[in-house]
């Protein structure tokens, strides 16, 4: 059963990944590295390094620690909004990046609410734009490790002498120091690996190593400067991976909280992080607020032309199709990716969640685990490449096939799925199966009845999160969306590179009907109740 | 008065009151056990006493001086919990060190204080030790030890024994109560657990339905619980009213009258004695045979008997009262 998912990974994910990387490095049938020296002898590239590092590190910094306060006040205190303010915080994480880009833009652009800050195409900008989608990460993943952890640890601090203060920077935060740096190493992952955001809102002038693979692929078709550099980002990515695991691993058991209903009510004690909350939910509002009213504004006017405009195809004919058509066409294709990624997500999830009874298993288990994590970090824009150049012949000719962005999407998705359904199966006490199976159980039987219960809801919490994903995906996508079959985020990056006013309102009113569909869509997955959904 | 005085404090939770007008006076060097079944509001009294709980009436003073201004970190009570909540990010020593840290103690003194308390609680030598590594009952021994360490005015404990196997808790028992004579330690101790109360207590409050309902010491307590509940939660076996009582305390003189008499398992001997039954059940044990013998009136009342000669049902057997195991429902005793 695993080898479903195995073979999907191999396929769609590995080979691409590593023809790629071969076209930059084989020449002539030899192995030839002198790329290596060339690419980094390149001062631009240099620059371009130096850059990612720093805006990731940057923007890790800024989200963890505006979103500690946030998990605090989202999951440890108890007031009338807080699902409301939960569902907030999750919301940027699935905003689709192409619609962040543009909503930034609208509120730092010379004519925005705070066009006046200067800030429009600096890299101020793209830090805080990354900083909105990931502090969701923070929030949730921290949130949920702060919910379950049990709240007598720190008043055994409190009692013997421990201010508040205190508590937390002796008890609380090193207990959540493996949730911590889960967050922020997943957190650095999608910074240093954000491609959408940087494209659409600094141009080219603050490449990162993502952009300018795309920028020696598609523009300069250096292949193996892009192999050089994707080479670097895997590097990169699979040592955080494995720092991640190396903390989960180190995981002591202080978290399982027996006492449910801890939460307290907010105190003057809490001002500082309710402060700090406040300034968090008017940060993720402005720009999507900014949205909202420009893409409802036409010379000095409140208007709804740029919505009619959608089933249009734009001022000089910028697109092949109507931006509703492209709508249509999201849906289509993220359905298909989410059936894709769910069910595959599914069997990874049965194969891993299993309790392990050797040593040999636990540690198969973990380097499976970590494979089917490996596309979240691993350059979209390397996979959509890939997939270009291997997909395009017998046996495997997609290049026309309908299936071609679903797959891309699913790649994608798959680690998403993953991570909601493993942490449920595990918490599966495996002794309630073996009762079931002592009871005539087959292990169909016993799958439906101990199982299936439990899963249903976090499957479809998975379901709707991986659909919000694939709706917004951009990065493969760009690559492989025929332009008269475009998907929604494409047709928005396009509109904003064409001239012309009405492509600019056009871009928004796009950006509000995709946003809306992932809210509603992530709105849908809230209710579920399902704990951990976007977290790590 | 030195010591703690709780005066007519209330809880609530919502519209429920978890905690009803209790009065509760604990003088220094003295342990008090609150005793009651699970959800009575014992543990809730003991997190208001501490400061983690907010009080809805009442007051909580501690050597005259009123503590609900007072932070929980700033009252000086120790604090232990039934799963130990160690700090399993700290090796043993510097989670007993902790509280010493806290209130200042220079780190030459707090090394030699560190390793007083391990001795102390049996544990010498384990300062290096990760939490994760100890047992269930060693890991109470650190938290003990902890909670000490910094000399708090009073300890609280709540249910400190409970998650650990029988034969433990019982040793644990009888060597907290050690610990707390020899530190002259000002503890309040809550459990359900009635032997685990005897062991330790100087003095012991039974609570029920968030209000206390009986105090004294634990023999006076013992002797002479308040009502039926009382009694059985006392871990007597049954509790005997009407006619059944008339019996008993026509065949034993010496227990006094009363309308409810309370039986241990072990009260009533087949022995000989001046009370005629029949054996109804029959079970061995190791030392003795376990009895349901039926009285004259028909009631069946908990017997034992010596191993020999075994008995079978329908025996007839002469029952006498083993002093000082029965007691009057609310009166004095035998």
């Amino acid at each position: 059963m695993a080898l479903v998912p195995l073979l999907f990974l191999a396929v769609f994910f590995v080979w691409p990944v590593l023809t790629m990387i071969g076209r930059g490095l084989i020449v002539d049938g030899a192995l030839d590295l002198s790329g290596f020296g060339e690419v980094f002898a390149s001062a631009r590239i240099r620059r371009v390094i130096w850059l990612t590092v720093a805006q990731a590190v940057v923007a890790t910094g800024v989200s963890t620690a505006l979103g500690l306060p946030l998990a605090f006040v989202a999951y440890r205190l108890r007031f009338p909004g807080r699902a409301v303010l939960r569902a907030l915080a999750v919301m940027p994480f699935v905003m689709p990046t192409v619609v962040v880009g543009i909503a930034f833009r609208t509120l730092l652009a010379p004519g925005g609410a705070l066009g006046g800050l200067g800030l429009d195409g600096t890299w101020t900008a793209i830090i805080a734009a990354l900083v909105f989608f990931n502090i969701s990460v923070v929030v949730r993943t921290v949130g949920v490790a702060w919910e379950g952890l049990d709240p007598r640890a720190g008043e055994v601090a409190a009692s013997l002498g421990a201010s508040p203060w205190q508590v937390l920077r002796t008890v609380t935060l090193p207990a959540l120091a493996p949730a911590i740096v889960s967050a922020a190493s997943v957190v650095f992952l999608f910074c240093a690996t954000a491609f959408g955001v940087v494209l659409t809102m600094g141009g080219l002038r603050y490449g990162t190593i993502e952009t300018e693979i795309y920028l020696q692929t598609v523009q300069f078709l250096d292949l193996r400067a892009a192999a050089v550099l994707s080479i670097l980002q895997m590097v990169v990515v699979v040592s955080m991976l494995w720092v991640v695991s190396r903390t989960r691993g180190q995981d002591t058991g202080q978290r399982r909280g027996h006492r449910s209903g801890a939460a307290a009510r907010p105190g003057a004690g809490h001002a500082a992080a309710l402060v700090v909350t406040a300034a968090v939910v008017a940060f993720i509002c402005a720009p999507i607020l900014s949205l909202v009213t420009r893409s409802l504004r036409n010379q000095g006017g409140w208007t709804l032309e740029h919505y009619r405009n959608l089933s249009g195809s734009g001022e000089h004919n910028a697109l092949l199709v109507t931006v509703w058509e492209a709508a249509a066409n999201s849906l289509r294709i993220a359905l298909v990716a989410t059936i894709l990624a769910t069910a595959l997500g599914l069997l990874v999830a049965i194969t891993v969640g299993r309790p392990d009874r050797t040593a040999r298993a636990r540690r198969l288990r973990s380097a499976f685990d970590a494979a089917f994590m490996l596309p979240l970090g691993v350059s979209a824009v390397t996979v959509g490449f890939g997939f270009l150049i291997t997909l395009n012949r017998p046996p495997l000719d997609l290049r026309t096939s309908p299936w071609l962005v679903p797959i891309a999407q699913a790649t994608v998705a798959l680690p998403l799925v993953v991570r909601t359904l493993v942490p449920v199966l595990r918490s599966i006490d495996d002794r309630l199966r073996q009762s079931a199976a002592v009871l005539g159980a087959g292990r169909a039987r016993t799958f439906l009845t101990v199982d299936v219960p439990v899963l249903w809801r976090p499957l479809l919490a998975a379901a709707g999160f991986a659909m919000a994903v694939s709706l917004g995906e951009f990065g493969a996508t760009s690559f492989l969306a025929r332009d008269d079959n475009p998907t929604l985020p494409v047709v928005i990056y396009r509109l904003i590179g064409r001239p012309g006013t009405e492509n600019a309102g056009m871009a928004m009113a796009g950006g509000v009907v995709l946003a809306t569909m992932t809210v509603v869509l992530m709105g849908l997955v809230e209710r579920l109740r399902v704990r951990g959904v976007g977290g790590f | 008065m030195r010591g703690l005085e709780v005066r007519d404090l209330q809880v609530r939770f919502g519209s429920t009151a978890a905690v009803e007008h209790v009065d509760l006076r604990v003088p220094e060097h003295v342990v008090t056990v609150i005793l009651g079944p699970s959800g009575c509001g014992k543990s809730t009294l003991l997190r208001a006493i501490a400061g983690l709980e907010p009080i809805a009436g009442g007051s909580v003073r501690f050597d005259d001086v009123d503590q609900s201004g007072t932070p929980v970190h700033r009252r000086g009570f120790g604090l232990m919990f039934q799963d130990a909540q160690l700090f399993e990010h700290m090796d043993v020593a510097e989670n007993v060190a902790y509280g010493l840290r806290r209130h200042g103690w220079p780190a030459d003194r707090r090394t030699p204080r560190v390793a007083e308390l391990l001795e102390l609680v049996g544990l010498a030598g384990f300062g290096p030790r990760r939490p994760g590594t100890l047992s269930g009952g060693e890991r109470q021994r650190v938290a003990l030890a902890r909670a000490l360490a910094p000399e708090p005015r009073l300890l609280l404990l709540d249910e400190p024994l409970s998650a650990l196997d029988l034969a433990l808790r019982v040793r644990l028992a009888g060597e907290l109560r050690e610990i707390l004579t020899a530190t002259g330690t000002t503890t309040v101790f809550v459990t359900h657990d009635h032997e685990e109360a005897f062991t330790v207590a100087d003095h012991v409050a039974v609570m029920r339905g968030g209000a206390i309902v009986q105090h004294g010491t634990p023999r006076e307590v013992w002797a002479a619980p308040r009502d039926v509940d009382t009694a059985r939660f006392l871990g007597y076996a049954s509790v005997l009213g009407g006619t059944t009582a008339r019996v008993l305390t026509d065949a034993f003189p010496a227990l006094g009258r009363s309308d409810a008499v309370a039986l241990r398992r072990d009260s009533l001997r087949a022995d000989g004695g001046p009370l005629g039954a029949t054996v109804a059940r029959v079970a061995p044990g190791l030392a003795e045979q376990r009895l349901a013998v039926t009285l004259s009136d028909g009631a069946e009342v908990p017997a034992v008997a010596p191993n020999t000669p075994p008995l079978d049902v329908g025996d007839a057997v002469g029952l006498s009262l083993v002093p000082g195991t029965a007691a009057l429902i609310g009166g004095a005793s035998a």
